[in-house]
């Protein structure tokens, strides 16, 4: 038994890492296209931690919540952004960033520390598998802050959104594994709502003005007027 | 281990088994020196084989290789001794670190403990520093352009090798490779912590940067003013050329090894004294690197090969998979 749970723990631990991994990926891929599939391959990895953890925490809501997630987030809402940007967008090679990848990624590893001391202070959750979500997810969360503050495009910032709720989710599942079904199942939807929304607004903006930087729109009014 | 001093109270069965290791010991240089020109070939045989084209035969290395021992050396007027010796360096380097890692043994043999992995990595990093060299010696304008270049790739993937290797360190114990690859598999847990296998992603990064494949550099590219590793050895002909062509491969080979054997995993090695094991371990362990040239090829065909100031990104993707390895290892999860 001791033996299975280590595995389990380490295999969880293992899931956190590529899930820290691909939110690294996130703040720093230069395509539309590589954020979003990064973005499905975090969300991948936070159901793979959610089943991880019914398994060990005994915890049965967890698995609805590993369904709904996977059901929406890896599937639904790429198909549901494909349809509402349109095309060329995803084929854009290179987005426009504050910063330069390098040193995003120098600030994301001092977030992920920053994560991680944080964490320390906060009371512990019980057992060693959801100790190991908690300064992870916090990470997560950190860093889709910041992709959300350097990305000049909308799509990737959009991304950077999901990847703070992804976060916030890879928290949850540990800290409150049987949080009320109907609480969890308020997450996902609110995220389809969100890729909705901001979608329309991104094909509109594009639409009216030709771009999506959202570094230009500042401009916005002169090139009307002129 | 046995101190020489002692030598002469060895009974004659420990002699025997001391023969013995020292024995296998030459069989581990004898397969990375011989079978590194294969690897080479198989790689780029099944490159070929993906691009739909048939391209030459795996053995087009070996007979390369023999073509350019027969030929005759031309050396600049200009060059001093550090452009001679270099491809003996560059030779040599790769033998000596295969005496040190458990390529076909999992039980340490006669010169294990002649250095630890940082040492393996200091003899490496050695022929690479007389490969720079040699390529300003000669004053050819093209050398000393692939060699700041491969100083550049070389000063970011130097962190990251830091990591790596003081990582595996600190979380199996100990330096030595072959008390290492023990660690990863007692209990099987260890195989997928997270600080394990993110490691190996990062070296495998590290692999790619070190020995000049796809998206850091192509390796097959003919055109001088986009090399990386390939622009340092232009100046050599015969000789100096089949012994630095030869050395890259033996260090793809061997970095291969500490990969399959130190990092991934034990599984396959040969566990007790006799020499069917051991020949046994050597088919065993052709096929495992068999199959990491399958996932290189992969990696290879479906990346194209980066700008040059874009490496820095891909090695800092590589740092940074390395520390969040070293945060999860260090304060645990």
């Amino acid at each position: 038994m001791g033996e299975i749970s280590a595995l389990l723990a380490s295999l969880n631990g293992l899931a956190a890492g590529l899930f820290l991994l691909s939110s690294f990926a996130l703040a720093a891929t230069r395509q539309v296209q590589g954020c979003l599939r990064f973005y499905i391959a975090q969300s991948v990895f936070l159901v793979v931690s959610a089943l991880l953890l019914a398994f060990g925490l005994h915890a049965s809501d967890l698995l609805a919540v590993a369904a709904l997630d996977l059901a929406i987030k890896p599937i639904v809402i790429p198909w549901l952004l494909g349809r509402m940007v349109r095309g060329e967008i995803f084929r854009r090679r290179e987005i426009d960033q504050v910063l330069n990848i390098p040193s995003s990624l120098l600030i994301a590893l001092g977030l992920t520390l920053l994560a991680y001391f944080l964490s320390q202070r906060l009371p512990a959750p019980a057992g060693a598998m959801a100790r190991i979500n908690l300064p992870v997810g916090l990470a997560a969360l950190l860093i889709g802050t910041y992709t959300l503050a350097v990305r000049r495009e909308a799509v990737p910032q959009l991304i950077g959104v999901f990847g703070i709720e992804n976060g916030a989710l890879f928290v949850g599942i540990a800290i409150a594994p049987s949080l009320p079904l109907v609480a969890e199942m308020a997450f996902p939807f609110d995220m389809l709502i969100i890729a909705l929304v901001i979608g329309i607004l991104t094909r509109m903006t594009q639409e009216r003005i030709g771009t999506t930087e959202v570094g230009g729109l500042a401009s916005l009014k002169e090139s009307v007027d002129g | 281990m046995v101190r020489p001093a002692a030598v002469e109270r060895l009974t004659p069965r420990m002699r025997r088994v001391m023969a013995r290791s020292i024995g296998y010991n030459l069989l581990q240089v004898i397969f990375v020196v011989g079978l590194a020109p294969l690897a080479a070939g198989v790689l780029s045989r099944l490159k070929e084989i993906v691009q739909s084209r048939r391209g030459p035969s795996v053995l087009q290395p070996y007979r390369d290789l023999r073509k350019l021992f027969n030929k005759d050396q031309v050396v600049s007027e200009q060059a001093s001794w550090i452009f001679r010796a270099t491809p003996f360096l560059v030779f040599v380097a790769p033998i000596f670190v295969a005496t040190l890692i458990p390529v076909l043994t999992s039980y340490p043999l006669f010169f294990a403990f002649m250095g630890d992995m940082l040492g393996g990595g200091f003899v490496l990093a050695l022929g690479g520093f007389f490969a720079t060299l040699a390529a300003v010696d000669t004053g050819n304008p093209y050398g000393p352009m692939g060699a700041s270049r491969t100083r550049m790739v070389g000063f970011l993937a130097e962190p990251v090798f830091m990591i790596v290797f003081f990582m595996v360190s600190f979380v199996a114990g100990s330096t030595i490779p072959y008390i290492v690859q023990q660690h990863w598999v007692t209990p099987l847990a260890n195989f997928f912590a997270p600080s394990h296998v993110l490691l190996v992603i990062a070296f495998i990064m590290l692999i790619i940067a070190e020995t000049g494949r796809i998206p850091v550099d192509n390796p097959t590219g003919h055109f001088e003013l986009a090399m990386i590793d390939e622009s340092k050895s232009l100046e050599y002909s015969g000789t100096g050329m089949a012994l630095m062509k030869w050395g890259g491969q033996m260090k793809l080979l061997v970095l291969m090894c500490i990969l399959l054997n130190v990092l991934v995993t034990p599984w396959g090695l040969a566990a007790d004294q006799r020499l069917s094991q051991v020949l046994l371990a050597a088919l065993l362990v052709s096929l495992k690197i068999g199959v990491f040239l399958l996932v290189m090829v992969v990696i290879e065909s479906s990346l194209a090969k980066l700008r040059l100031f874009r490496v820095s990104e891909f090695l800092g993707a590589a740092f940074v998979t390395s520390v969040v390895a070293m945060i999860g290892g260090l304060l645990g999860f």
